[in-house]
């Protein structure tokens, strides 16, 4: 603090701390916190807003419990609330998508890191790059229309021969969401699997194969372990982004495919019930946190790590 | 078991840059065979081209007589000791050492005896669970050679392991990088570019410059007789005067200088190409009376006592510094400063020589 006084002097060292504390309790905290308290009251009519009906409770958190439907899975039917049911779905199709990022993701890093020449990086990751300065929305239009009955993706395979009807990829459950995601965040999980298998030795690399080891031994157990932390920070950030990605499941879902964050969607704007709202994105939050919480711990991977 | 290594007319080129130029040689089955060099003489390409890293442009490699072009380092019987060790440090030591063995499918219980045995051998015992980043610099290098010995290579290839310690660790691991090599039998190449170090250690040198081999021998050959002006630069010190050849008869040569007429020897390779004579300054005498030959007038201009011996520097009439050492035997006298002396030297001390072997 005396250090940032003596460089910029009193009036800006002010002016700077001020903006800060400003973006972060007016933009991040009020809101949030706002949110938080609507979450426990009950959603009433303007009139009766502060009455005696208006008092904290847990139930808008207790209504995901709500509404049972009748699923069947592997030949078992069984009975789960409808939202619960939306809830694992998304973080089981979060978890896919990480999984499909990280295969896509891990050998184009180490192609990246270790092969490629220095010299035309640059131009791979401009090539890289140049998908995201297209609109988000605009790209997930662009592969709703790839994956459209009569689209490209159909015609190629046709084409080809590896189909003989076209495929109606939008209408096949998750499909489309998972395409969609894959494609907006892959990029989350290739940089930081980039920068952990830069800072690899390429030594330690050669070592290994002097040594006699075959190059998927290489892979398990010298890069991969070097490369744990970024592999950790890339899948949380992937994880977290599609679980809470509104956007690409809304165009690219199918009839059969619901979001958690669409229901969430659906309590502010077709319900109206903020505080139902808040309560069902605090518990998207929470359990979402718990998750990687517990998947960073299964995989014995600290919190200081990802932070590098 | 333990195998040689034959080059035949490797050469090596990246890009236009002719890294290695026509490598020849012939290392035999357990010895220890260092290449000695300045950096950027292609000695570091020689190991990895052996260790299979780098494939020759043109040549032959063969290890135990067998070609091995083609052969991936991972198909090769060959072991590498980095400059930098590159340990693996996510592995505890005794899995470090028995790396090359997991590959291979062999039972942990039979790795682990065999990391032990092997830290035994390079004097760490009761290290095996601690990880890397717990060990010295010289310990580090031990685990390294341990790694390299637990596959049981027929040659191992040592690329500068030293030149990360400092000097007293160093000397103490020549010594045993040494027997390490006798107490195995396994054929060690050594890469260096410390002169002391290839000479100390090695059965057999190779010196290199600019891609090509100038002189392979034992070192004593290398020191007392180096057939080239680099060779001799590079493994020691020299007084060197620049002259023209005069008669040659029975492996010695007049030469005419600015200082001077000499007398010196010259093989018959060098009789013909443009020479020097270079005269080591231990081989250079001080003396307070003319000899018959090969000597000249000198002003004492600086004199430093190192200890051992006595590093004396004196300038001849034309201007030319020669260096002499005198060793200090414990009477020796030290020659004043600005004292009017002779310089001398025995002709077959002194060595005509032309100057290094490189491509035109």
């Amino acid at each position: 603090m005396q250090d940032l006084l003596r460089r910029y002097g009193f009036g800006l060292t002010l002016a700077m701390c001020l903006l800060v504390a400003f973006w972060l309790v007016m933009l991040v905290i009020v809101p949030n916190i706002t949110l938080f308290e609507q979450s426990f009251r009950p959603y009433l009519p303007v009139t009766e807003v502060g009455g005696p009906k208006d008092v904290y409770s847990f139930n808008n958190y207790m209504k995901v419990f709500d509404g049972d439907v009748e699923r069947s899975f592997l030949g078992f039917t069984f009975h789960i609330p409808v939202h619960v049911y939306t809830f694992g779905l998304t973080i089981f199709y979060s978890m896919v998508t990480t999984v499909i990022c990280f295969v896509m993701a891990y050998p184009l890093a180490y192609f990246m890191a270790k092969i490629v020449n220095p010299k035309s990086l640059p131009t791979l990751i401009l090539l890289l790059f140049i998908p995201l300065w297209v609109s988000e929305v605009l790209r997930a239009f662009a592969w709703w229309i790839i994956l459209a009955f009569k689209g490209p993706l159909n015609a190629l395979l046709l084409g080809v021969g590896l189909i003989e009807d076209p495929i109606r990829w939008t209408n096949m459950g998750y499909t489309g969401v998972v395409v969609g995601l894959v494609y907006t965040y892959v990029l989350f999980m290739l940089f930081p699997i980039y920068n952990a298998i830069q800072s690899l030795d390429t030594n330690q690399i050669e070592a290994a194969e002097d040594l006699g080891a075959p190059w998927w031994k290489i892979h398990w157990r010298i890069v991969l372990p070097h490369s744990k932390p970024g592999i950790a920070s890339g899948s949380v950030m992937v994880f977290m982004l599609s679980a809470g990605s509104l956007l690409v499941p809304s165009i690219l879902g199918s009839t059969t495919s619901q979001w958690f964050t669409q229901t969430i969607d659906q309590w502010f704007k077709d319900a109206l019930d903020w505080n139902t709202a808040s309560a069902y994105a605090f518990l998207l939050l929470l359990l979402c946190t718990v998750f990687v919480t517990v998947a960073m711990w299964l995989f014995k991977v600290k919190l200081s790590d990802i932070a590098k | 078991m333990s195998a040689g290594i034959d080059l035949e007319n490797v050469c090596c080129d990246f890009g236009t840059f002719r890294a290695v130029d026509n490598a020849n040689v012939s290392i035999r089955p357990g010895e220890f065979f260092s290449f000695l060099g300045p950096s950027g003489c292609g000695k570091t390409t020689i190991l990895r081209m052996v260790s299979g890293f780098i494939e020759p442009t043109q040549g032959v490699i063969r290890i135990g007589g067998e070609d091995v072009r083609g052969k991936r380092p991972n198909q090769r019987p060959t072991a590498l000791i980095f400059q930098n060790l590159a340990l693996f440090p996510l592995m505890p030591i005794w899995e470090n050492i028995s790396f090359g063995l997991e590959v291979r499918g062999v039972d942990k219980a039979t790795r682990r005896k065999k990391a032990e045995d092997l830290l035994k051998l390079v004097d760490l015992p009761g290290a095996a669970d601690k990880m890397v980043s717990q060990l010295s610099g010289g310990q580090k290098q031990r685990v390294a050679i341990a790694r390299a010995l637990a596959v049981e290579p027929q040659v191992m290839l040592l690329d500068e392991p030293l030149s990360a310690l400092d000097l007293k660790l160093r000397q103490h691991m020549r010594a045993e990088l040494r027997a390490i090599q006798k107490r195995t039998g396994v054929t060690f190449i050594y890469i260096t570019h410390d002169q002391g170090e290839a000479l100390a250690m090695s059965d057999r040198v190779g010196v290199m410059s600019q891609g090509r081999i100038q002189q392979i021998a034992d070192p004593r050959e290398i020191y007392n007789n180096p057939v080239n002006g680099f060779v001799a630069g590079f493994v020691g010190e020299n007084n060197v005067f620049e002259g023209t050849l005069g008669t040659v008869a029975g492996g010695m040569a007049g030469f005419d200088t600015a200082e001077g007429p000499f007398r010196a020897r010259i093989s018959a390779e060098a009789a013909g190409k443009p020479v020097k004579l270079y005269v080591r300054p231990e081989h250079t005498l001080l003396s307070a009376t003319p000899g018959h030959e090969n000597s000249l007038p000198v002003t004492v201009t600086e004199v430093s006592f190192e200890g051992a011996f006595i590093s004396v520097h004196a300038q001849t009439e034309k201007g030319k510094i020669l260096v002499a050492e005198i060793r200090n035997d414990g009477q020796a006298t030290v020659p004043a400063m600005g004292a009017k002396l002779y310089a001398l030297f025995a002709p077959d001390r002194a060595a005509l020589l032309p100057d290094a072997n490189v491509r035109a």
